[in-house]
């Protein structure tokens, strides 16, 4: 569905996009990752036939959008960052006005309108001013904008950002009744996001691509980092934790005679049964056992450093 | 077409977003009614061999009008967009460069053309009252309406140019009104030039707003008139298509 290669984007002097090559399959739903400044609204801006790249190609469903970007355009249904909409229109109006734009016959906007409004969970607030709605509503119109003409690809740039967390989480159901229907790819600067949407994701990080793959692989080769709490002695806990050599543990004493340990460093295999079972074992007592998914930050740490350490 | 009467559509409806379209109908009703005072004073007085129109014209309360107007139309319809982000939008659609261009341009002129029929309102009453046909005929209405078009959509396409350079109204409203400027009193240098044949002169008689426009007030279908207004409008609708394209470039 797309094929960038080599893709390099300049601003002046400043190089925001250096040489991002990846594809995406029909039907997936990939996530584009990375911090504010990485490059993920420029690249789609790209995608979108809106700005045009200093240099590389871009296919969209086989055709470059440099050369046939009407085609393109009417592959794709796009929700530019922060959403802007028209504030002087009611929601209904927009998106008859928007289905218009989009080639939809009169009674086909009629229609598809009605469905997207269903689908975007807009129905009660379909006649109020766009500038009257919430965060979470103009959200949701702007979705509905992106899915009108049941477009293959369907472009989301921050679509949860600036909500509160329960509009984030109707947004991101919606973003996942949309997998299998059509391809989709949606960026944040948020991990858990991506991972809770997403199949794939792509790691932008200053312009490049840093990594690209099934994000519970990437997440197993960055550290996790494993907590337990453990009621016993500290000094046996020390003399076990030497035993089994974990790498970078921490050991703090808690009250009630708890002591916290965080392992790191275990990069391979997760520590938590290993630990359970010696807790079992000696009747040591236990009150959390859990594994902390790496912020965006620890995954950063960890695929930089690997690249770093390379040259 | 079906995009392009949506496209239009939107463009108008946005004229009455907010006071701004309001309060640039107020302006160009009380100019025009302040410039209809000075004419009807005129008439008062004895018989007079010029059209009515052609007195309105020659207040100053036309150009003024034309002056400002046209930026306070033209000044939001790419700034606005730009500023707001819904340009992204609205480009990334299926809908080419040339139909977002051309439809802002018609819309611009459709509702500067709105704003000029309290003149033929007015003159009307002044013809029913005179009940002389020499003072008012339907061909020289005709003919000043058609100048109005034309002069309006050579300002509109300046005021769409400037606007398509930047996101910033202010910049964009100042950028139509220097460029709108330096086209009339260029052209007016040409009352001062007399008969001189240097080039200067020759190019300030040829592009001379009012020389041209005169003749439309007088009742005349001046071809010439025509095809200069009409070039010039074309070169900066294509120059305006250049800026949209621009961001595409490499
Ligand atoms: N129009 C622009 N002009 C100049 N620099 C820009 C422009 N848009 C983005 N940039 C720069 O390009 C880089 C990438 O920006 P962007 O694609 O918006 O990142 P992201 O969406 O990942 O936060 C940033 O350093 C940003 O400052
Ligand atoms: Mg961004």
């Amino acid at each position: 569905m797309i094929e960038v290669e080599n893709l390099t984007k300049h601003y002046g002097q400043h190089v925001a996009l250096d040489g991002i090559t990846f594809a995406v399959g029909h039907g997936e739903v990939v996530g584009f990752l990375g911090p504010n400044g990485a490059g993920k609204s420029t690249t789609m801006r790209i995608l979108t036939t809106f700005l045009a790249a200093t240099s590389g190609s871009v296919h969209i469903g086989g055709d470059c959008v440099f050369e046939r970007p009407n085609q393109v355009r009417s592959r794709i249904g796009y929700m530019p960052e922060n959403n802007p909409l028209p504030i002087d229109l009611r929601a209904r109006d927009y998106l008859v006005f928007r289905a218009q734009l989009k080639h939809l016959s009169k009674d086909m906007a009629t229609k598809r309108v009605d469905e997207v409004v269903e689908q975007c969970g807009i129905s009660n607030e379909e006649n109020r001013y766009i500038g009257q709605l919430s965060r979470g509503y103009r959200q949701r119109v702007g979705m509905a904008d992106a899915l009108l003409a049941n477009p293959e690809l369907i472009i989301l740039d921050e679509p949860t950002s600036g909500l509160d967390p329960n509009q984030v989480r109707s947004v991101r159901s919606l973003i996942r009744k949309l997998a299998g229907k059509h391809t989709v790819l949606i960026s944040s600067h948020i991990l858990s996001e991506i991972e809770m949407t997403c199949d794939r994701v792509i790691i932008l990080h200053e312009g490049k691509l840093l990594a690209s793959g099934e994000m519970n692989k990437l997440i197993s080769k960055s550290n996790s980092k494993v907590v337990a709490e453990i009621r016993a002695p500290l000094i046996d806990i020390k003399n076990w934790v030497n035993e089994i050599a974990l790498e970078d543990s921490e050991l703090i004493e808690q009250k009630n005679g708890y002591v916290r340990c965080q392992f790191s460093g275990t990069k391979n295999n997760d520590a938590r049964e290993q630990i359970f079972a010696t807790v079992n074992e000696r009747g040591w007592e236990l009150r959390e056992l859990s594994r902390h998914t790496p912020s965006l930050e620890d995954l950063f740490v960890s695929l930089t450093n690997g690249k770093e350490g390379n040259r | 077409m079906n995009i392009f009467r949506a496209l239009i559509r939107r463009e108008l409806s946005m004229f009455f977003q907010g006071p701004t379209g309001f309060i640039i109908i107020s302006a160009v009703l009380f100019l025009i009614s302040l410039g209809f005072l000075v004419v009807l004073y005129g008439l008062n007085g004895e018989a007079t061999p010029m059209p009515v129109t052609q007195i309105f014209y020659e207040t100053y309360f036309f150009w003024l009008i034309l002056l400002l107007i046209a930026p306070a139309i033209t000044m939001r319809s790419f700034a606005m967009e730009r500023a707001s982000g819904t340009y992204e939008s609205l480009m990334t659609a299926p809908v080419g460069d040339w139909q977002v261009v051309l439809s802002k341009f018609t819309g611009a002129l459709i509702f500067y053309m709105i704003l000029w029929t309290p003149l033929l309102v007015c003159s009307i009453v002044v013809r029913f009252y005179v009940g002389e046909s020499a003072v008012l005929g339907f061909g020289t209405m005709f003919t000043t309406s058609m100048g109005i078009l034309m002069i309006g959509s050579l300002y509109v396409s300046i005021g769409c140019f400037a606007s398509a350079l930047t996101q910033n109204q202010a910049v964009a409203a100042v950028g139509s009104f220097a460029i709108g400027a330096a086209l009339f009193f260029t052209g007016f240098f040409s009352y001062f030039s007399g008969d001189r044949t240097d080039f200067f002169s020759l190019l300030a008689r040829h592009i001379s707003l009012a020389n041209h426009m005169e003749s439309f007030t007088r009742g005349i279908l001046d071809l010439g008139a025509i095809i200069f207004f009409l070039s010039l409008t074309s070169l900066f609708l294509y120059l305006t298509h250049k800026v949209v394209e621009s961001r595409r470039w490499k």
